[in-house]
């Protein structure tokens, strides 16, 4: 007899994704919508996509999804929740989204302790408009605008948001990971499910940020940037929970 | 007025951002929506965060509103034209200070055009009610949710720092049934025995943008036959009509009194619409007025709709007080009464 041991999750529509070769969104929808179907919360979640590369997310996600201008996911998401508090809502943004264009909305709504969930890709690089700096753009690496490196005295040094944002009082759970590995993905994968579970036992805000490859922008291949994300931005951004306040109010 | 007549009219979500002259309202909703068990009150961190927490809140099925004055309208725009292209309902209210800049707190008509030309990017348009009185207010308060639910489309209120610190007895209707309102089949509230549900305004591929744009356009004709809507006062033997619109409407209607009482043959039009613009009822004024005195507190945005409306049927005549300049009855009745005697309209 036949047994099925892989399938496309129940909250992934049929479609073939448009994201580049050892790009990580791939990644983080699938696990994202694997997450839905096993606290099966797909049926009441209402997700934000973001602008970016990510931007078409509602292309692959079965679940209702309601589309934000640049930056403005966590006040969309924050008038979806206070009208429908029994829902699941979560945005899905980049680095550019939620770090630069979209930094006062997210602070704020970290703040006010908004009982959502946010997925924070960071690639270091606006992906879309093709590979311009990020706010989390590391020091010395190179972007369209910044030719010869990103220098810190000149462009500022890379923002740390989820630690800005721990040290709000409405946040409750920030954990930061990466898909650029079996064990990462894994470890992804438990801290998208506890943020989705801080939001259904009502504890405040919760997000993961998600160390994601971009090749295509980084101008290396699959492999060398899945070993870059280790080797160089793990330094900056170290793979950590930064903040967990739910304490045993959650399962683990 | 405009607060109390929201909550009326089922708004169950304001967010806001303090600006005056019209902090009033923002400050009413905040206690109004405390009393209501299903009520949501956010001070926002900023006019766009305001506007797009509008945008949620509407998305999941609330009416919602929000409101600011010119300079916090601005910021606005960018999720004004959200809603639009996202056919979304939801109610805007411009107090309108002097501009440009922060330019001051005083009463102007200066954002005719950001109101009426859509004011955000892209090829939309906003329908934009011009209360007169604190009765009307109310009145327009109630159309305009009834009017971006029908239309899914965002409505804006566009008064001035002298309707927004009025103070005048208002009878207001009783409260919206929202059992009985309309249902919404578009309402993002999590695919429960139904297929997912998508709002969006990304149209990447150009001929499915175009559609949605002529779908858009479609829709503001439709609107333009079914509001449009002024008012006629002492028009029917004028030989010059004054046009004006909310304060400014107040004031000349103040003029026209004192120079009817000098036997000068002059009436008021003030639309109460400005999108969509009452086009006919000044056309088919026109048969029988040759001469229009424009009255705005701007150096002249209005005018140009009088212009398109007439093409060149009769001569188009405009007097302004920008800047936060509130003209008296007496200076706009001087006014009158100079045009009058130049255009010899005494003449039989």
């Amino acid at each position: 007899m036949e047994k099925k041991v892989f399938q496309r999750p129940k909250y992934l529509k049929d479609a073939v994704f448009h994201y580049c070769p050892g790009c990580g969104h791939s990644i983080i929808h699938r696990l994202l919508a694997e997450v839905l179907e096993e606290l099966d919360i797909g049926d009441k979640a209402i997700g934000v996509p973001p602008a970016g590369c990510a931007v078409l997310a509602y292309n692959y996600f079965d679940v209702d999804m309601g589309e934000a201008a640049h930056g403005r996911g966590a006040a969309v998401a924050t008038g979806i929740k206070r009208i429908l508090p029994d829902r699941i809502v979560f945005t899905y943004q980049g680095d550019g989204d939620i770090a630069a264009i979209g930094t006062a909305e997210t602070i704020h709504a970290a703040n006010r302790g908004e009982n959502v969930t946010v997925i924070f890709v960071n690639n270091g690089t606006y992906g879309m408009t093709g590979g311009q700096m990020a706010p989390t753009t590391l020091p010395g690496q190179n972007s369209t605008t910044t030719p010869g490196g990103r220098d810190p005295d000149r462009d500022g040094p890379p923002i740390d948001l989820s630690q800005m944002l721990a040290i709000t009082k409405g946040s409750t759970y920030i954990e930061r990971t990466a898909v650029n590995s079996y064990k990462n993905i894994k470890r992804t994968k438990k801290a998208l499910t506890k943020a989705f579970k801080t939001q259904m036992a009502g504890l405040g805000f919760s997000l993961v940020e998600i160390l994601s490859p971009c090749p295509t922008n980084w101008k290396m291949s699959s492999v060398d940037a899945a070993k870059w994300v280790d080797e160089t931005m793990t330094k900056i951004f170290p793979l950590k929970v930064i903040k967990d306040e739910t304490g045993k109010r959650i399962d683990n | 007025m405009i607060g109390e007549a929201a909550v009326r009219a089922g708004c169950r979500f304001y967010a806001g951002y303090p600006i005056t002259p019209q902090n009033e309202l923002t400050e009413y909703a905040a206690s109004a929506m405390a009393k209501l068990e299903d009520g949501t009150f956010i001070q926002a961190e900023s006019e766009i965060a305001a506007i797009n927490m509008v945008i949620g809140a509407s998305m999941a099925g609330a009416r919602a509103m929000t409101s600011s004055s010119s300079p916090g309208i601005s910021l606005k725009q960018e999720g004004i034209s959200y809603l639009a292209a996202q056919e979304l309902p939801a109610v805007i209210v411009n107090t309108m200070r002097g501009g440009p800049g922060l330019g001051n707190i005083a009463p102007a008509q200066g954002d005719y055009f950001q109101a009426t030309r859509g004011g955000g990017h892209g090829d939309y348009r906003t329908i934009v009610l011009a209360p007169a009185s604190g009765q009307e207010s109310a009145d327009l308060t109630r159309k305009a949710f009834d009017y971006a639910d029908k239309y899914l489309t965002p409505v804006m209120i566009l008064g001035d720092g002298m309707m927004g610190q009025m103070m005048e007895p208002v009878e207001f209707p009783e409260p919206v049934d929202l059992s009985k309102l309309p249902p919404k089949p578009w309402v993002l509230d999590g695919a429960v025995g139904r297929p997912s549900r998508l709002i969006r305004s990304l149209l990447l591929d150009t001929s499915v943008e175009e559609d949605h744009n002529w779908k858009l356009a479609r829709k503001y004709e439709t609107i333009a036959r079914e509001i449009v809507g002024g008012e006629t006062y002492m028009t029917e033997d004028a030989r010059l009509v004054i046009i004006a619109y909310g304060t400014a409407a107040r004031i000349a209607k103040g003029a026209v009194k004192r120079v009817r009482e000098i036997g000068l043959k002059v009436g008021l039009f003030r639309p109460y619409t400005l999108f969509p613009y009452p086009n006919r009822m000044i056309v088919e004024m026109s048969r029988f007025v040759k001469d229009f005195l424009v009255f705005e507190m701007s150096t002249g945005q209005m005018v140009e709709d009088v212009k398109l409306a007439l093409e060149g049927r009769s001569n188009v005549h405009f007097y302004g007080r920008p800047g936060g300049i509130v003209s008296t009855p007496d200076e706009i009745s001087k006014e009158i009464n100079s045009l009058y005697h130049r255009r010899h309209l005494e003449e039989e």
